[in-house]
């Protein structure tokens, strides 16, 4: 789930209208709505503008928002058998993809609420079921040492399976399938629009990836096979076995790695800590590329200790070269009684993390702040200059610091 | 939604003609007591009814709605203390202008709401005065209505009867303790009061679910809040403003009680109850419900609730300083057989 104030998608009512895909939603909202005629190619033309023209990639494709369906749906293509559940006795099965768990009776609903158990058989309801599209800088997820200065097809499907109480994106995240807009999309057509947008990747974001597993999964291939990549932005609460297969499909995993503190886990993020510090080793074991997020809350998890402590086990169980991102917080959801995280506490959070000897600590939300740019931890010079979102030099060749010949860890491409 | 039974109509005009000789409101002190939601002063003893007619199945399983008529309102007129079943009607027509009756669905036919027990509110509620139009059946999902045997309906001159899917969520978060939801426009905006049908069921993980996890359907998002055994989720969510105060009335179908391996319907575990619990205090109606279960699974060899490690303690909270829903304390529920 992003964390990023401006990655939040934006409301439908707030979306030119001529951006919307009518072919598409019309046959989602049973045509309450009369929308323009836009193929898919000018559709994303236009989308595409806007977004790249503000540096900060935020103008939405098509958005969801609380909906009545008016109209029957159809809506058997997006429902897939799920992996990773096992079946028990009078038709309850137990879903193993994330740490919760969950044992859900017939007819009944996971935490995530986006899979059903039907008569026994448990069945994703999100595959090819986007909500919300845009295209944006891959530095947005963010990933800065991930094919700089590129864009991301950046897709999500409904559902999540924590609740966090600073959730900027909870009227996609925290809702079921049908009660927002949706597009159906799938992989090949997808993957496609990626290449034919001159994307480098393709995101799976703004919620959870892992609640639309399969879907991303069978995105990633059909992305591949475009010679797009894949790029995750996830909380990192998933088991051993479904993440690892996860690190043979994808190209790189942001973790959103939420507090460093159990009861942070349980009380804001409904979750726990132990599972994502797991995921984070066993990602890192599979030398899949990892970067970290960790959005500053002010008085909830900004304390020098926990800093250190996450800085410290970063550094032991990961290694040093993992960049860790301290990301600035806005109020929304149901923290709004908080204020922003003053930038003194990240460039505190920051300076710890230095002082334990990680090589790339950044500061996210703060557009225009020394700490967004890349440095070489040899020879301490900017090698990659950037301001909010835009990339405005980059100074590494064949992975190495162009002043110094320092091997930068990362994944840059040709 | 049919109405068509002339014999209770004719039965309940009799009872009207009685009702007349009595005075408006001469209904005894008992409805009063009733668990006012988040009040600051909580009553000091509740209400539940338990009617039961063995003889309520006309046939297998079919319920004869005569005698599910005849039990709806003996058990309305225990509630209110009135001396006959119109004048109690009378007081449930004055609820509010647009009635709202809260089905539970979920489990299809078999562990829902019976559409016979919906029709016979319905029918007394316009007998004493309510237009069916101002009658809304409304559950989460049109399909899980359809799937009990409700026929959907939006217009005419008849109940309607539709599912939060249709007319969609509120738009304005609401957030009490450890909830933050959306409820149903059907809820905010076209109820001015509600009538909860829940059915008594056990519940895998909340332990049980009755009168007060049956709003679990009014917001947009339950399956968040099944953590904990449902504590304090379910008393958390009841509390947001329009359950709390539009919730006037409960009336727990209890002619097929799931005692085990609820919320789904399981017929090997579907006790013929044949009865109703009917209360104004949703917390007194689950504790009682509660009791209920417990002891039907104790006597069928089943192991205690609180054993499974799904103690409904959702109920206690429900009654707490914090919530003061209702009484969750037996000791001063009054529970009055019918």
């Amino acid at each position: 789930m992003t964390v990023d104030k401006t990655s939040r998608a934006p409301l439908l009512d707030q979306a030119p209208g001529d951006l919307l895909p009518a072919e598409l939603l019309g046959r989602h909202d049973g045509g309450k709505e009369a929308l323009p005629a836009l193929d898919r190619r000018g559709f994303l033309k236009a989308a595409a503008l806007p977004c790249l023209a503000c540096g900060l990639g935020g103008a939405a494709v098509f958005i969801p928002r609380l909906q009545a369906a008016r109209a029957k749906v159809d809506e058997s293509r997006f429902v897939r058998e799920a992996r990773f559940y096992e079946k028990q006795p009078y038709k309850k099965i137990k879903c193993v993809l994330c740490p919760r768990e969950c044992v859900i009776d017939d007819r009944e609903r996971g935490y995530c609420g986006a899979r059903e158990n039907r008569g026994g058989t448990y069945y994703t309801l999100v595959h090819s079921r986007v909500c919300s599209a845009h295209i944006d800088p891959i530095e947005k997820k963010p990933f800065f040492h991930v094919y700089p200065g590129t864009t991301a097809f950046s897709i999500a499907t409904a559902g999540c399976n924590v609740n966090c109480k600073m959730c900027q994106n909870w009227e996609i995240s925290q809702v079921r399938p049908e009660q927002v807009r949706s597009v159906y999309l799938p992989p090949r057509e997808l993957a496609a629009l990626a290449r034919q947008n001159g994307c480098k990747a393709i995101a799976y974001t703004y919620t959870e990836p892992v609640i639309f597993y399969e879907y991303m999964v069978d995105s990633a291939d059909a992305g591949h096979a475009e010679g797009v990549k894949s790029v995750v932005v996830t909380g990192g609460y998933i088991n051993r076995k479904p993440l690892e297969e996860l690190c043979r499909h994808v190209d790189a995993i942001k973790v959103d790695l939420k507090a460093f503190s159990e009861k942070y886990y349980e009380e804001i993020v409904n979750g726990k800590l132990k599972p994502v510090l797991d995921g984070l080793v066993t990602i890192k074991s599979r030398g899949m590329w990892t970067e970290i997020v960790y959005l500053v809350v002010p008085t909830l998890n900004d304390g020098d200790d926990e800093f250190r402590g996450l800085a410290k086990w970063v550094k032991a169980e990961l290694g040093p070269d993992v960049p860790v991102h301290f990301s600035r917080f806005h109020p929304e959801y149901l923290l709004k009684n908080l204020p922003p995280t003053p930038l003194k506490t990240l460039e505190r959070a920051k300076a710890i993390a230095d002082s334990e000897g990680l090589h790339y600590v950044y500061l996210g939300n703060v557009p225009g702040h020394p700490a967004e740019s890349t440095y070489c931890p040899r020879c301490h010079k900017k090698i990659i200059d950037r301001v909010g979102y835009l990339v405005r030099s980059v100074h590494i060749k064949k992975g190495r610091c162009e002043f110094c010949n320092q091997e930068i860890p990362g994944v840059w491409g040709s | 939604m049919g109405s068509d039974r002339r014999v209770s109509r004719r039965s309940f005009s009799r009872w009207s003609l009685a009702g007349l000789l009595l005075p408006a409101g001469a209904c005894r002190a008992g409805v009063e007591q009733r668990g006012v939601a988040g009040t600051s002063s909580p009553p000091e003893r509740s209400k539940v009814v338990v009617a039961r007619d063995e003889k309520v199945r006309s046939g297998r399983s079919r319920l004869d709605e005569a005698r599910v008529l005849d039990l709806l309102d003996r058990s309305l007129q225990a509630l209110y203390g009135c001396d006959s079943p119109s004048e109690a009607w009378r007081r449930v027509a004055g609820l509010g202008k647009v009635i709202g009756l809260k089905v539970n669905c979920l489990a299809g036919k078999g562990a829902s709401t019976h559409r016979v027990l919906v029709e016979a509110v319905c029918e007394r509620l316009q007998q004493a005065g309510v237009p069916a139009k101002n009658l809304i059946v409304w559950d989460r999902l049109s399909s899980d209505l359809e799937s009990a045997g409700f026929r959907i309906n939006e217009r005419g001159n008849k109940p309607r009867c539709i599912g939060n899917d249709i007319y969609g969520y509120d738009s304005e978060l609401m957030a009490y303790g450890r909830v933050g939801s959306l409820v149903c426009n059907t809820l905010t905006r076209r109820c001015d009061a509600v009538i909860n049908l829940p059915v008594l069921k056990d519940h895998s993980i909340a332990g049980v679910t009755i009168a007060l996890k049956n709003f679990f359907g009014a917001i947009h998002n339950p399956n968040k809040y099944h953590l904990n055994v449902g504590d304090p989720y379910v008393a958390d969510a009841y509390m947001l403003e329009p359950i709390r105060t539009k919730a006037r009335l409960h009336i727990c179908d209890a002619f097929n009680v799931q005692y085990e391996g609820g919320p789904s319907y399981l017929p090997q575990w579907s006790w013929p109850y044949n009865g109703l619990l009917v209360s104004a205090d949703p917390v007194a109606l689950d504790s009682i419900g509660r009791r209920i279960i417990e002891e039907k699974r104790a006597a069928e060899g089943f192991p205690s609730l609180k054993d499974q490690k799904r103690e409904p303690t959702y109920i206690a909270t429900a009654a707490d300083k914090d919530h003061r829903l209702g009484i969750a304390d037996p000791g001063r529920i009054d529970v009055v057989e019918v």
